[in-house]
């Protein structure tokens, strides 16, 4: 039984999963090739304390996820510029006390009752028109950033300390990859929840990272994934009445298994890029 | 290219660093003129990758002061060209070799801007010279060690550098790539360009560098690149061996006190 309301939902929940998947293919290339998950996951969970300072304002979730993504990601950049052994403990330390504080500001909010579950695991289903265009122009910025210093960010993704020496404005390439990470884990929050995003961060791109040999095609392989994985998460969990973040996870593991599998099946050929498939003997 | 001030490349003077608490170089001196072909040797944690990392800049010294081609490091290291060893780098990184060498471009091309016609056709001259040609559209990741170690001297020379700065740039290669490494640092150094290497590769010195710089936290400097069995002893604080396996010439000035395995 189809109703016209159920498709609207379904309608918003396929665009946001779309916007969702071009700025976490990007943005989660970068993370991949820079080995950021763990700050990614701080990121994300440091954000509950802004969710929680959202709810006891009464503010919508990104005004108050937005401003502690960025500030969290500020400060482990900071701590990982200045001493990247010990910066661990402080990303800890950090992911930590953003949830703590997320719960605290909720306890005290009077008379919430909203579901914690959906921002723990998202809530696509029920992505709203202003969601959707939150996403996209969250999705203009990364891409506009991405395009203008693509040379950059890969020379400094590839080697800093050489990328210093050459002149580049290394420190400022690094807050801002930053500034696109939580950007972004804004964005995977309100699709996935803060739980699920470092899934969906690595996922795609490590599938693309086993097909392609250049960032930018590792970029663009990854978008697609994501799209594919979300799409189909959406349309799984939609049918099946399931919550569409951890269908889509589940997806998500599922696809990069099997790509892992055909990758291993291939052998790499130099004159295309490593495109035919050949099995190996 | 050469700067006509007759400033030094590098000048150092007293340079003391630590890291937290224990010296890592103590109170070093050393000038290296234009043109040198300088080898710092020394034992490992003997201070040579923080000598060279004080020399760029990169890190800022307790006490003494760097000039690099005649002023503050961070004002004229965009001018000298950095090899790192490959193995300190990601792999996996998904980039063509081509575009590791454009690297060395990105910097002076200047923020947003791409790479002009003629930066790619300089990559190309380079990689041509250093017998990369075959291999410059693969990705990084399925080259030797050697040949990656050479994108990465490709990477330093697109931007045509007054000075080379190179760490251990051949411990992860076998010999024939390391002698191959070395050549073309020998013929970079014969058109002016002022090399510092740092090595733990002793048997290449008399047959490469001009100068040799023994450091142990403190330094002793041999500018003539003559140097004996008892400095080296003194930097490594142990018996070294000065020959080369399979090298069949003596390769370092007989001393009185003989060489190891008397």
């Amino acid at each position: 039984m189809i109703d016209a309301v159920g498709l609207l939902f379904l309608r918003n929940a396929l665009a946001a999963g779309v916007l969702v998947s071009i700025a976490c293919g990007i943005v989660g290339t970068l993370v991949v090739v820079n080995r950021m998950s763990f700050i990614a996951g701080g990121v994300a969970h440091a954000a509950y304390g802004g969710l929680g300072l959202a709810v006891f304002l009464g503010l919508p979730p990104a005004a108050g996820t937005l401003p502690f993504s960025l500030v969290s990601a500020m400060i482990m950049g900071y701590a990982t510029g200045r001493n990247r052994e010990r910066s661990d403990a402080l990303v800890g330390a950090l992911w930590a006390a953003g949830m703590a504080l997320g719960i605290i500001l909720i306890d005290l909010t009077p008379g919430y009752h909203a579901d914690l579950m959906s921002y723990l695991f998202g809530s696509i289903m029920a992505v709203s028109g202003s969601g959707l265009l939150t996403m996209a122009a969250l999705d203009v910025v990364v891409v506009a950033v991405v395009l203008i210093l693509y040379k950059e960010l890969m020379a400094v993704s590839y080697d800093e300390e050489f990328a210093v020496i050459n002149g580049l404005p290394v420190t400022v390439l690094r807050y801002l990859l930053l500034c696109l990470i939580a950007c972004t884990v804004v964005m995977l929050i309100a699709a996935v929840g803060l739980i699920l995003v470092i899934a969906l961060f690595t996922i795609p791109a490590s599938i693309a990272e086993l097909f392609t040999k250049r960032l930018r095609a590792m970029m663009t392989v990854a978008v697609a994934a994501g799209m594919g994985i979300t799409l189909t998460g959406i349309i799984l969990a939609w049918l099946l009445n399931l919550t569409a973040g951890a269908v889509i996870i589940m997806v998500a593991c599922g696809a990069y298994g099997a790509a892992y599998l055909i990758s291993k099946n291939r052998r790499f050929n130099p004159e295309d890029g490593g495109l035919t498939t050949v099995r190996s003997v | 290219m050469q700067p006509v001030t007759g400033e030094p490349a590098v000048r150092v003077t007293d340079l003391t660093f630590s890291y937290e608490g224990d010296p890592a170089v103590d109170a070093v001196s050393l000038t290296v003129e234009q043109g040198d072909f300088v080898g710092v040797i020394g034992p490992n944690g003997g201070g040579k990758t923080t000598l060279l990392r004080l020399m760029l800049g990169l890190i800022q010294p307790e006490k003494g002061v760097v000039r690099l081609l005649g002023a503050d490091p961070a004002a004229t290291r965009h001018r000298v060209g950095y090899v790192p060893q490959e193995t300190g780098l990601n792999k996996s990184f998904p980039v063509a070799v081509r575009d590791v060498a454009l690297m060395g471009l990105a910097g002076r091309r200047g923020l947003g801007k791409r790479y002009l016609r003629a930066d790619y056709l300089k990559a190309d001259i380079i990689l041509e010279r250093l017998g990369l040609s075959a291999v410059k559209d693969r990705p990084i990741g399925q080259l030797s060690g050697g040949q990656r170690q050479k994108a990465l001297l490709a990477r330093a020379m697109v931007a045509d550098p007054e000075m080379l700065f190179l760490d251990e740039p051949t411990a992860s290669i076998d010999a024939a790539g390391a002698d191959d490494l070395y050549e073309h640092l020998r013929l970079l150094n014969g058109t002016g360009v002022t090399v510092v290497l740092v090595t733990h590769n002793v048997s290449i010195l008399s047959r490469y560098v001009k100068s040799v710089a023994c450091i142990n936290k403190t330094l002793f400097f041999h500018p003539d690149g003559k140097f004996d069995q008892e400095s080296i002893n003194r930097t490594f604080g142990c018996q070294v061996d000065l020959i080369a396996h399979g090298v069949p010439h003596r390769v370092f000035h007989s001393h009185e006190g003989g060489f190891p395995h008397d």
